[in-house]
């Protein structure tokens, strides 16, 4: 399928979806039409991005899919995309993730449903866009621009707060990423005019430019990731989006700024990633142990959920910089399972808080008595958040554990810790919500999820199992990649 | 001495819109009746008829001569003049509603703007210093008419005699520092003060003195820090189709005399001058930014945003010259022209929308009036949203591109710290647009009232903030027009 334009097509069929769902449910009277529109749009951008995944030729570390036009001549800019098996996992994911989350909205967004779904089908263009883009401006565009969709999702269907959280979001992650552009800048300068990716990959920089290059990228990446301590804007914008919102958040946003790292830090400046290797696993075991405890104490579920993010993207972070396959590969299952499961919790707060409309822990208390259905599928999504063995949370830390004790016993010693403290939080959170007596009348009132529900969550449990289970294709899909990445970085610029 | 007939054809649209402005003068007096209806459609003709001929005088991109050395004729003249046309058309024709509503519009009113045009266009094709000032003097003197035209309203005429006061000062100024020059080069001719400078003939302290005078006096009409004062008083105070106005055409043409004066006249003491600029630009980004964030008034939010979006313009001035080196100075000044030409743009279409939301007897200048637009109107709303992305240099939007190519060329030469410190000046400033999204899309409307406006007012306004998305999907068009333009020009 030489001549189909795939990857355009996973990037401008939901824009113009988006577009024409706005156009035919300007008003709330055709919600329903704006609803099926959405439906397929998303559906169809999602089939779009099958092919990728099997006619997707694991035995080369090359681009696949590429293509190339002009677009910005004057300064070399470029209409470049393509995938590699590192980024194609992640189109995939996020066309998948917008799906689910359009059937997520479906009943319980009912003001400005066409406004709401098309912000999200625009936004998965967007995603599309920075997984595939590869040409450096193409790719900031994109970077940027999905700021505005989330942006106004969190601000018009958001809880109490939802204000201030959408601007503390917008402006933390547009100050990382207006750095990255006078790097970007830069490289242009510094590279003769080119924008493109790969050229930077083999531009040879002396070893202070990579540092400051380094840290330019760093700021935008550490608050897209986020990292500790930049990672505050995360909680607050979090429990104020709407379910839909934060699932997009949690699955596929938060895996923009780990990809980054993959794309620019480490291949343009592989000396200075290495140089500040101590830095990087030092916040990253930060964020696992110290955001870990944060998570325990915190009271609202989708805060405590929000946490445990930061936490496990902490062990995104440190399996990149341990520079070994196992680490960067079992990084790259974590993110994929992380889009899993953590889209999973948030939806199954979502279906409690579409009842309750509370998130309190302490508002609830024996929901399996009258949810069994939900509880079912809650306690495995909780399990997978705790990292249990069969499930897909549990390969990715395994082998990022793994890899740091190869590295250093006490950095994999700490990094382990994890597995204690996210049992910790996520099943003692498990045990307030779902076990125990029924706490209240309102409790008492609940009605199980329906059918839409039902296979929302069993669509999503299905992957987390198998990735679980049988990791394998998603990690052959990467080897090549991630051997000539970790290649190109042990091999370095300075000689 | 031998006089040659000058060639008036290279100055046709000046003489149409000099002869058009009297004669709209003429008939607002005997024709008093209809002198209405008949000054705004004479007006609309003479701006669309004037966009004719420039473009039908654009056969191929040399550098023409007319009236001695006097005028010249080239396509950064050409460019801007279009440019101008635009805005004076848009202005027009957003703030007519108001005008009527208000009882403003009388034929009087625009001839003034057809003037401040005419003012604008000689600014931009002049060649020598005297007629530099004088289409400076028509313009602006034009506009200290518009800005008191609603004479019996206290906050108006405040606003033109500040305007009309340290406008006059920084006349003066420029006056001064053209003298200066015109002592040290003994001509007023801009090629030949070139050739002076580039020679260095004429004693250096006088022309640096006077280069000095001639920046503070292309600050003023920029409005950049420290010589804003009068920026958001006038926005402010005008009545918002002449705010429209300045915040639009003026600033073209203060480009264009920056330009002029600064590249044509005084290359060869960019090393003077640049460092002067860069004060100016670092500080209009600063305090225009900061500034703009305590501003409850939309005019005067939109008066600081701009300050600081004529800093942006000053940085694309002061990166063309590195080292005695001009290998860059094409690509600076090119981004800057685009930059200039990119908030013409934007800056039209968000004073459209104030315009827009304004009636008789209420004036839309708060931001808390754009509440809950989006649940009046979601395609307004998207619209205004188009436009504070664009100005707050987000992509895909127009005036990200405008902030790339400026970066770009500040980088290139070598000033990175200066891009860091832009930057984050640019996240600062990203706050006030984005609190005006925020009253639209996530506060709940004050009113529910349907929005009064004309069909071609929403066309056009629609047309002017969806242009923001479409060049900024492809801006490698406009990018190319100012980058031709500055490198026929040179």
């Amino acid at each position: 399928m030489a001549g189909i334009p795939l990857l355009s097509l996973a990037i401008w069929i939901p824009i113009l979806g988006g577009l024409l769902v706005l156009a035919v449910g300007g008003n709330d009277r055709n919600a329903p039409l704006a609803r099926v529109t959405s439906l397929f749009a998303a559906a169809l951008g999602f089939a779009v991005t099958l092919p990728l995944w099997f006619q997707f030729d694991p035995s080369t570390s090359a681009l696949q899919f590429v293509e190339i036009r002009d677009w910005i001549p004057r300064y070399a800019v470029r209409y470049h995309l393509g995938v590699d098996g590192i980024s194609m996992p992640f189109v995939l994911l996020n066309s998948f993730v917008t799906l689910i989350v359009v059937i997520a909205g479906w009943e319980v967004i009912q003001e400005r449903v066409a406004q709401y779904m098309a912000a999200f089908l625009i936004m998965s263009g967007i995603i599309n866009g920075i997984f595939s883009a590869m040409d450096a401006v193409l790719f900031y565009v994109f970077f940027e621009a999905s700021l505005i969709p989330l942006y106004l999702i969190i601000g018009i269907w958001g809880g109490p707060n939802r204000v201030y959280a959408a601007i503390k979001f917008f402006l933390y992650t547009l100050a990382g990423s207006l750095l990255m552009l006078v790097a970007l800048l830069y490289l242009f300068y510094a590279s003769n005019g080119s924008f493109e990716i790969l050229d930077w990959h083999r531009l040879p920089l002396d070893l202070r430019t990579q540092q400051l290059l380094f840290l330019a990228f760093l700021v935008a990446f550490a608050v897209k990731v986020p990292m500790w301590p930049v990672h505050t804007w995360l909680p607050d914008a979090h429990v104020e989006a709407p379910t839909g919102g934060s699932v997009v958040l949690a699955a596929i946003a938060l895996k923009l700024g780990a990809y980054g790292f993959l794309r620019f830090s480490l291949p343009i400046a592989p000396d200075a990633s290495m140089s500040f290797q101590w830095l990087m696993v030092t916040l990253s075991l930060i964020a696992v142990v110290y955001i870990g405890f944060v998570a325990l104490v915190q009271e609202d579920m989708k805060k405590l959920v929000a946490y445990s993010s930061i936490a496990h993207m902490g062990f995104v972070t440190l399996g990149f910089f341990v520079f070994n396959r196992l680490g960067v590969e079992g990084a790259i299952v974590q993110m994929v399972s992380h889009g899993f499961v953590s889209g999973a919790m948030f939806l199954c707060i979502g279906v409690l808080y579409d009842r309750m409309h509370s998130r309190r822990i302490a508002d609830y208390g024996g929901v399996v008595n009258v949810m069994p259905k939900f509880a079912a599928f809650f306690l495995l999504f909780a399990m997978a958040n705790s990292g249990l063995p069969a499930t897909s949370g549990f390969v990715g830390e395994f082998m990022v554990a793994l890899a740091a004790v190869k590295t250093n016993f006490w950095i994999g010693f700490v990094a382990a810790t994890t597995l204690i403290l996210g049992a910790a939080y996520s099943l003692w959170m498990y045990k307030r919500v779902v076990f125990g007596p029924v706490a209240n009348e309102r409790v008492a009132a609940l009605t199980d999820i329906g059918a839409r529900e039902f296979w929302m969550l069993a669509l999503l449990a299905f992957f987390v199992l198998l990735l679980g289970v049988y990791p394998a294709p998603l990690l052959d899909v990467m080897h090549a990649s991630v051997d000539e990445l970790l290649r190109h970085v042990a091999a370095g610029k300075l000689h | 001495m031998e006089f040659e007939r000058p060639d008036f054809s290279l100055a046709a649209a000046e003489i149409f819109v000099a002869v058009m402005a009297l004669v709209v003068m003429v008939a607002g007096t005997f024709l008093r009746r209809i002198s209405r209806e008949l000054g705004y459609a004479l007006a609309q003709i003479t701006v669309i008829g004037a966009a004719f001929i420039t473009v039908f005088s654009v056969n191929e991109p040399t550098v023409r001569y007319t009236f001695g050395t006097m005028y010249v004729s080239d396509w950064l003249g050409q460019v801007l003049k279009l440019f101008i046309y635009l805005s004076v058309f848009a202005s027009l024709l957003y703030g007519r509603l108001y005008l009527i509503e208000r009882r403003l519009e009388k034929a009087e009113y625009y001839v003034l703007v057809l003037l401040s045009m005419l003012g604008a266009m000689i600014l931009v094709s002049a060649n020598n210093l005297l007629v530099l000032y004088l289409g400076l003097e028509m313009m602006t003197l034009a506009l200290y008419a518009l800005v008191a035209f609603d004479r019996d309203n206290g906050l108006r005429s405040e606003a033109a005699i500040k305007y009309f006061v340290l406008g006059a000062i920084s006349s003066g100024l420029l006056l001064y520092g053209m003298s200066m020059v015109y002592g040290a080069t003994g001509s007023l001719d801009l090629g030949t003060v070139a050739q002076a400078v580039y020679l260095g003939a004429g004693d250096e302290t006088v022309l640096k003195f006077g280069v000095a005078f001639l920046v503070a006096g292309i600050a003023f009409k920029f409005g950049v820090v420290p010589f804003h004062m009068w920026v958001p008083d006038v926005y402010h105070g005008a009545p918002t189709p002449v705010t429209l106005l300045i915040a639009s055409a003026p600033k073209l043409a203060g480009f264009a005399l920056a330009l002029r004066l600064l590249v044509g006249g005084f290359f060869g003491l960019a090393p003077t001058w640049q460092p002067m600029l860069m004060l100016l630009a670092v500080a209009s980004i600063v305090l225009g930014n900061l500034a703009a964030i305590a501003q409850n008034n939309i005019k005067r939010m939109l008066a600081y945003s701009g300050i600081s979006h004529m800093g942006f313009v000053l940085l694309g001035l002061l990166a063309g010259v590195t080292d005695g080196s001009h290998q860059l100075a094409f690509n600076a000044y090119s981004s800057a022209l685009f930059y200039a030409v990119s908030y013409a743009i934007m800056s039209l279409a968000s004073f459209g929308m104030v315009l827009l939301l304004a009636r008789t007897g209420f004036e839309a200048e708060h931001i808390d009036d754009f509440k809950g637009l989006n649940r009046r109107s979601p395609w307004f709303a998207a619209m205004m949203l188009f436009v504070m992305f664009s100005m707050a240099g987000i992509p895909f939007f127009l005036g990200f591109f405008a902030k790339f190519a400026v970066l770009e060329a500040v980088v290139a030469a070598g000033h990175t710290w200066l891009a860091v410190l832009a930057v984050i000046m640019s996240v600062i400033g990203a706050y006030y647009y984005l609190r005006v999204v925020k009253v639209m899309y996530f506060d709940e409307p004050s009113e529910r009232t349907a929005l009064v406006a004309s069909s071609e007012t929403r066309v056009l306004l629609s047309a002017n903030a969806l242009t923001l998305a479409v060049a900024g999907l492809m801006p490698q068009g406009l990018m190319s027009i100012c980058a031709y333009a500055i490198l026929t020009s040179f």
